[in-house]
């Protein structure tokens, strides 16, 4: 049987404008054969979460280079909770210190990855996390 | 150069060109000799290209730049005249060095205020405020959207209240004020100009900056508001209105600085942002304004990034092309319009996390490249900007780079110091004529509003930024730090600058207080009477500068002009 294809989607939320990295790594999923929904700039919570359900994706992977990582990653885990899908991998990356990382771990969030972070490891994170969490499902 | 002695007699001049002759065989012979030598010794394992692809010769020599015509005076010229190849004017650093000026801005005016006095005190010559996210999307502070991003990554303006605060104590007769401001220019710039109103400058003597460059927000760095064509209008209005009643500001600072940052190579970098100018200098022109009025207060704003030599040449084919385009082809008399000045900041985006110590290195030599190619002006980033705003004392070590530069080793002294560099020659003249086949490429596609509204920009700024990723990934290209010399990654301990949420607190508080002790009456009405403006062709520059006078907030401005142009929806792709 083929393996599922792992879905992800990359978010930029809040007013952030900064995408080189989320298209870099967008692009760096999609080549490893993931599914890849990105969302565009200037999002919600609100409006990640619905695509994310829209979607019905595996990953939520956020982009957040503005400091605004500790009000927008915990909005989205909630509001994903709060719409049934708590099960989804809230990841990401961008300019957030090692602190915040720690703080948001313990508010489930997943691995964030910082500046100089190789593309590859990212893809073997969501992988592993994957094989783990949903590897025994069935399409 | 011919020799124009006229006592030379023809036979003289015959010896001559044919000792020339003999000379350039030799070099030629000569140069081939030395390839083969060249090609059969082996050769270390790396890219010699720079990081836009442009393959590198192991040598130039004479021949690389046309030793038969040189060239000189049509090609290169002489410093402050045409095409201003070595630069924009005639003395350069030997009258005045660049401008020190950091971006600066975090937190609240007050905040801002007091950090702009600290680098005012330790030498600073000029100010650049850095805005946050909600002030530069045209937010206020207290919008649902603003909501954990007030002060964190720049100053939040959100009235002209605020504006005042900002430069309390500061004289804006004395200090010029660059200000990075794109989708609300028109707001902020009002605000600006009513707080030195307020400080009893003359207007006409105001000098100072606004970036206003929205066709790069579309293709790189995204604070948009409204769709091209009234944006377009927008910095239109700025333009006329100001050749008239601000004539030393300059209404843009057409950027390169974020389309590289975005991902771009230097080439791309450079035809993009010309392109950019040459479209807003056409806007002008078919408002009917005369070309000089207005393209004397152009200004531009390059990247300078690790790729040394390359920055150089960017920065002088720059000046060659603006040059040549705007006298042939845009028919400006006045040499004023064909002088390209510039700021430059270093590189954001070379800056690592890791061992961030290094980065002191990697700014004092892109701040060196800058001021070999004939900066106006000079942000050097802080070490510690890829973790954080920068602390107090990083910016100190910043602007020490550039006092080092000036005052140590000597880069002032000599005009354009490396022209006649065969390599930085030839590297020039490269550069030109590939921006020349960008432009062609361009107008084939129908023009830069039609090649942002189809993502052509964007796809091929995001394509060089996965080609650079993917050649790190590879070790075809070192980042030492990140793919080498990892050898003391582990000790991470310097010291982040940390913007707490009392800052958002108070702002709210602050414009709590604004909407209520304001004449809401006189609100409502100039922002009634700028909505009508919008809906026909006038100017809206004093609509606007009457809002602000009675305190209307950026946000109310924003929306009153929304209803009326709409927003600008980004074409989705990776």
């Amino acid at each position: 049987m083929a393996e599922r294809k792992i879905r992800v989607l990359v978010g930029k939320p809040g007013l952030d404008g900064h995408d080189r990295g989320a298209k870099v790594v967008a692009a760096a999923l999609r080549d490893a054969g993931m599914e890849v929904i990105y969302t565009g700039l200037h999002q919600t919570p609100d409006q990640i979460v619905q695509a994310a359900i829209q979607e019905d994706v595996d990953v939520v992977a956020l982009s957040i280079l503005s400091g605004a990582h500790m009000t927008l990653f915990p909005k989205v885990v909630k509001l994903l909770r709060e719409a049934g899908a708590g099960h989804v991998l809230v990841t990401g990356g961008g300019i957030i210190p090692t602190e915040d990382m720690e703080k948001l771990r313990a508010l489930g969030v997943g691995r964030l990855f910082g500046p100089g972070t190789s593309t590859s490891e990212a893809v073997e994170y969501i992988r592993g996390w994957f094989a783990e969490n949903r590897g025994n499902e069935e399409d | 150069m011919g020799d124009t002695n006229p006592k030379k007699d023809a036979g003289q001049l015959e010896a001559e060109i044919s000792r020339l002759k003999s000379e350039l065989d030799r070099l030629r012979r000569e140069r081939a000799a030395w390839l083969g030598k060249y090609e059969s010794t082996p050769k270390r394992e790396a890219l010699f290209e720079t990081i836009s692809g442009v393959q590198l010769a192991p040598l130039y020599t004479p021949l690389d730049i046309g030793v038969q015509d040189s060239g000189y005076t049509e090609k290169l010229g002489f410093p402050g005249e045409y095409p201003f190849t070595r630069g924009p004017y005639t003395t350069m650093y030997r009258t005045r060095l660049w401008t020190m000026r950091q971006f600066s801005g975090f937190g609240t005016a007050e905040q801002t205020n007091e950090r702009y006095k600290y680098l005012l005190d330790h030498g600073q010559t000029g100010l650049s405020v850095a805005f946050d996210f909600p002030t530069l999307m045209g937010y206020d502070s207290d919008d649902p959207r603003s909501e954990g991003e007030v002060g964190v990554c720049g100053v939040a303006i959100s009235s002209l209240a605020d504006m005042e605060t900002l430069f309390d104590g500061i004289p804006l007769s004395d200090v010029s004020v660059s200000m990075t401001i794109n989708g609300p220019a028109l707001m902020l710039y009002c605000f600006l100009l009513a707080t030195a109103e307020k400080q009893g400058v003359d207007l006409r003597e105001l000098r100072g900056t606004i970036q206003n460059d929205i066709l790069k927000e579309f293709m790189a760095q995204h604070a948009w508001i409204y769709p091209p064509e009234p944006a377009l209008k927008i910095i239109t209005d700025i333009f006329e209105w100001s050749s008239a009643r601000a004539p030393k500001f300059n209404t843009i600072s057409i950027s390169g600085y974020h389309i590289r940052e975005a991902g771009a190579t230097a080439l791309q970098e450079l035809a993009y942002t010309l392109k950019n100018g040459f479209t807003y200098v056409e806007k002008g022109i078919e408002r009917g304004l005369d070309v000089d009025d207005f393209a004397p207060r152009l200004s531009f704003f390059w990247d300078v990034h690790n790729e040394f030599f390359e920055e150089i040449a960017k920065f002088r084919a720059a000046r060659r092309i603006w040059a040549r385009h705007l006298r042939e082809k845009y028919g400006a008399t006045n040499p004023e319009s064909w002088r390209l000045r510039t700021h430059a900041q270093t590189a954001g985006v070379s800056l690592m996390a890791q061992q961030p110590e290094n980065n002191i290195a990697r700014v004092a030599y892109q701040g060196l490249a800058a001021v070999l190619g004939g900066t106006q002006s000079l942000h050097t980033n802080a070490l510690d900007e890829t973790l954080a705003l920068p602390t107090e004392k990083a910016v100190r070590i910043a602007l020490r780079t550039q006092q080092i530069l000036a005052y140590e080793t000597g880069v002032a002294n000599v005009i354009d110091p490396l022209a006649g560099s065969y390599y930085v020659e030839w590297l020039t003249d490269r550069m030109e004529e590939d921006a020349e086949e960008i432009f062609a490429e361009i107008d084939s596609m129908g023009g830069v509003v039609h090649g942002i509204e189809e993502g052509y920009f964007q796809q091929q700024i995001a394509l060089s930024a996965e080609r650079f990723q993917r050649e790190v990934e590879a070790d075809k290209r070192t980042i030492v730090g990140v793919n080498d010399f990892t050898g003391g990654n582990e000790e991470m301990d310097i010291d982040t600058l940390k913007i707490g949420p009392e800052v958002e607190r108070k702002q709210r508080t602050r414009l709590a207080d604004l909407r209520a002790r304001r004449d809401a009456g006189e609100v409502e009405r100039t922002l009634e009477r700028l909505g009508a403006a919008a809906q026909g062709e006038e100017n809206l520059m004093e609509p606007v500068l009457a809002a602000v006078r009675a305190y209307a907030t950026l946000g109310e401005i924003r929306h009153t002009l929304e209803r009326v142009y709409g927003r600008f929806r980004e074409p989705v792709f990776f």
